[in-house]
């Protein structure tokens, strides 16, 4: 805006001095709207600000009292105990069990669905299959957390008729609805990065004899690994961060376990369970709500880093 | 070949010629035998993965809607919620508070979001530090878990500075915190592709920037923003989590106020009912899952609509 306004004085000025194309008068008006968008943005900062904020002194608070070593400990964990232990290890492994059977079921589906969406859909097909799958991405999770209480869990239990401990509650199940949530997530992501190889890359090797599957797992797949990583990634830390699927399928019991039949507590299903529950504030038990949330948003922020550093690499490669 | 000319080859050679370019032209055309077994797996492969993503999404809807099938009637929409009945509970409380929320998040969205999004793409120079931190915020609260925004709306909105207890008001609020990184960056994309031309155009005949904007560059982007706002408004409707901690949970039976007493929401009750044991009130969880799900398709395909209705080429 301002070397716009110099080089207009500059040479239309020189023609006519006597009317220079430069504002007669400061514009305070402009100046208000402008500090009033700028307020709008900052939001997002005070967002972020208040997030930690809110976070860090109920969780100094906690760990004043319980001890940082109890809290990262496979002790039970029982806050609600007349003696409460804070095993919090116990709710992390539960929350990477159900993470690892979504990944599990979503990864090589949503890889695959990519690979097809980028590499052999007809362009008409692609324009029908990727809003589709982007519907199932924009399912509410209570919606699929109920799928997976009334349809996975009575299913697996069918084919599987005395593995589960707790029915109708098992990590399995929840996993498998979260699965239906990162599929899109993936493939939509992975097609994304797919489709930014540039087309030398495929003619290169069309040329040089390669089929179609050479090309698309030998060229294309690798030259888009960073993205393809970054949207694993991404998947991942909306996995741990999912509370509604858990919180109806996985169960309650803070089982230190992958077992997919056995029942676990996530850390987004702790922190559901004590804030809904009939806890005081200000008690130690209520403070797990923020202890376990800072660990939370500590985990899915450094996955979100390293998303984010992988598709900038990914993107300094080919632009 | 021009008729002036008899043909000078004999029918034995052009027999022969027509041979062997069909010989080269079948060994050019055939791949390595083995490559294309693989490579017909592997297609298949990909089919049977898309089948399943899309069967999945199909399985979604139809479980809903047949074990919600015998739930379904008016009363879902006229009645209130029963702990002993499941034959008479209904959702008109969750309704009416979603309808709350909704307005709240319009409200308080639309103008920030806005806001935000021509401020980035219009003022901000973005090398400086300042706007990268903003950049950097809008990516990283992009996927910072919903819970943790409910965490943050118990903490600051509900009780802390803002105090404003469990209402819908602080419900409104923690869903707009949710959904603004949405709105901003849907936003800016819209802005993104008014084309510069317009914008010089505008400041050439003397307007300022501001009226730039306000004529040219919003009425242009309209419909790109309002398929984002749709988008990021059809996410808040169905998200439950964050409510759970700001109060949503709690079991309402009568119509919410905007601004005092307990409220509830659609996909919270729906929660609520598929929590507890007995079947019957699942088939409710079910046919409200339905009602949901109308409702947000809806809400999607007039986004869709009005993308390719608006869809400008400049």
């Amino acid at each position: 805006m301002e070397a716009r306004d110099a080089t207009a004085t500059g040479e239309l000025g020189r023609m006519d001095p006597a009317r220079p194309l430069v504002a007669a008068r400061p514009r305070y008006g402009e100046k208000i709207i402008q500090g009033l968008l700028a307020a709008c943005a900052l939001i997002s900062v005070i967002t972020t600000t208040v997030i930690v904020i809110s976070l860090l002194s109920p969780t100094l608070d906690f760990f004043g009292e319980v001890g940082i070593g109890k809290f990262f400990s496979l002790d039970e964990w029982a806050p609600t105990q007349a003696e409460p232990t804070f095993g919090a290890l116990r709710l992390v492994i539960g929350t990477l069990s159900a993470t690892l059977w979504a990944l599990l079921f979503a990864v090589p589906i949503g890889l695959l669905s990519g690979i097809y969406l980028s590499e052999y859909a007809r362009p008409r097909v692609r324009k029908t299959v990727k809003p589709v799958l982007e519907v199932l991405a924009g399912i509410p999770t209570v919606a699929l957390g109920l799928f997976a209480i009334t349809f996975i869990s009575p299913e697996i239990q069918g084919i599987f008729p005395d593995a589960v401990k707790s029915p109708p509650f098992f990590v399995l199940a929840a996993g498998l609805g979260i699965g239906l949530l990162i599929v899109p997530i993936i493939a939509s992501l992975s097609d994304d990065a797919m489709r930014a190889v540039p087309g030398g890359l495929r003619e290169g090797a069309y040329g040089l004899g390669a089929d179609k599957l050479k090309v698309a797992t030998r060229v294309v797949f690798p030259a888009a690994i960073s993205g393809i990583v970054a949207s694993i990634v991404l998947a991942a830390s909306r996995a741990i961060g999912e509370t509604m699927i858990v919180l109806l399928a996985a169960g309650a019991n803070p089982n230190a376990s992958f077992n997919p039949f056995e029942s676990v507590l996530t850390m987004t299903a702790s922190i559901a369970r004590v804030a809904t529950g009939d806890i005081g504030t200000g008690t130690i038990t209520y403070d797990t709500i923020f202890a376990v949330g800072s660990l939370l948003f500590v985990m899915t922020l450094g996955m979100n880093a390293i998303a984010m550093r992988l598709v900038r690499r990914f993107r300094e490669v080919y632009e | 070949m021009s008729p002036r000319f008899p043909r000078l080859t004999s029918e034995r050679t052009s027999l022969a010629t027509a041979g062997a370019h069909a010989a080269v032209a079948t060994s050019l055309k055939k791949r390595p035998g083995s490559d294309t077994v693989k490579g017909q797996i592997f297609f298949a492969l990909l089919l049977f993965a898309v089948a399943i993503a899309m069967l999945a999404l199909a399985a979604v809807i139809l479980q809903n809607a047949i074990k919600g099938s015998s739930a379904f009637g008016t009363h879902l929409i006229t009645d209130g919620p029963s702990t002993i009945f499941p034959e008479k509970a209904g959702f008109r409380p969750a309704i009416i508070g979603s309808l709350y929320l909704m307005a709240g998040v319009i409200l308080f969205v639309v103008p920030i979001g806005v806001g935000a999004a021509v401020y980035l793409e219009e003022y901000a120079d973005g090398t400086r530090w300042w706007n990268k931190l903003i950049e950097l915020n809008i990516q990283n609260l992009a996927a910072v878990p919903s819970i943790i925004y409910g965490i943050l709306g118990l903490a600051f909105i509900v009780r802390g500075p803002l105090d404003l207890g469990f209402v819908a008001l602080a419900g409104a609020l923690t869903l707009s915190l949710l959904v603004l990184p949405t709105v901003i960056i849907a936003a800016r994309e819209a802005i993104r592709a008014v084309p510069p031309s317009i914008r010089e155009g505008s400041l050439a005949l003397g307007a300022t920037q501001w009226q730039t904007i306000r004529r040219q560059v919003l009425p242009a982007s309209v419909p790109g923003i309002a398929t984002g706002v749709i988008l990021a408004i059809s996410r808040a409707l169905g998200e439950a989590a964050p409510l759970l901690l700001v109060g949503a949970a709690t079991f309402v039976t009568f119509d919410p106020q905007p601004l005092s007493g307990g409220y509830s929401a659609l996909p919270t009750q729906i929660f609520n009912y598929a929590l507890r044991p007995q079947d019957e009130f699942k088939v409710v969880a079910a046919a409200g899952v339905v009602l949901m799900l109308i409702v947000l398709l809806m809400m999607n395909s007039f986004a869709i609509w009005l993308r390719n209705r608006y869809e400008q080429q400049w």
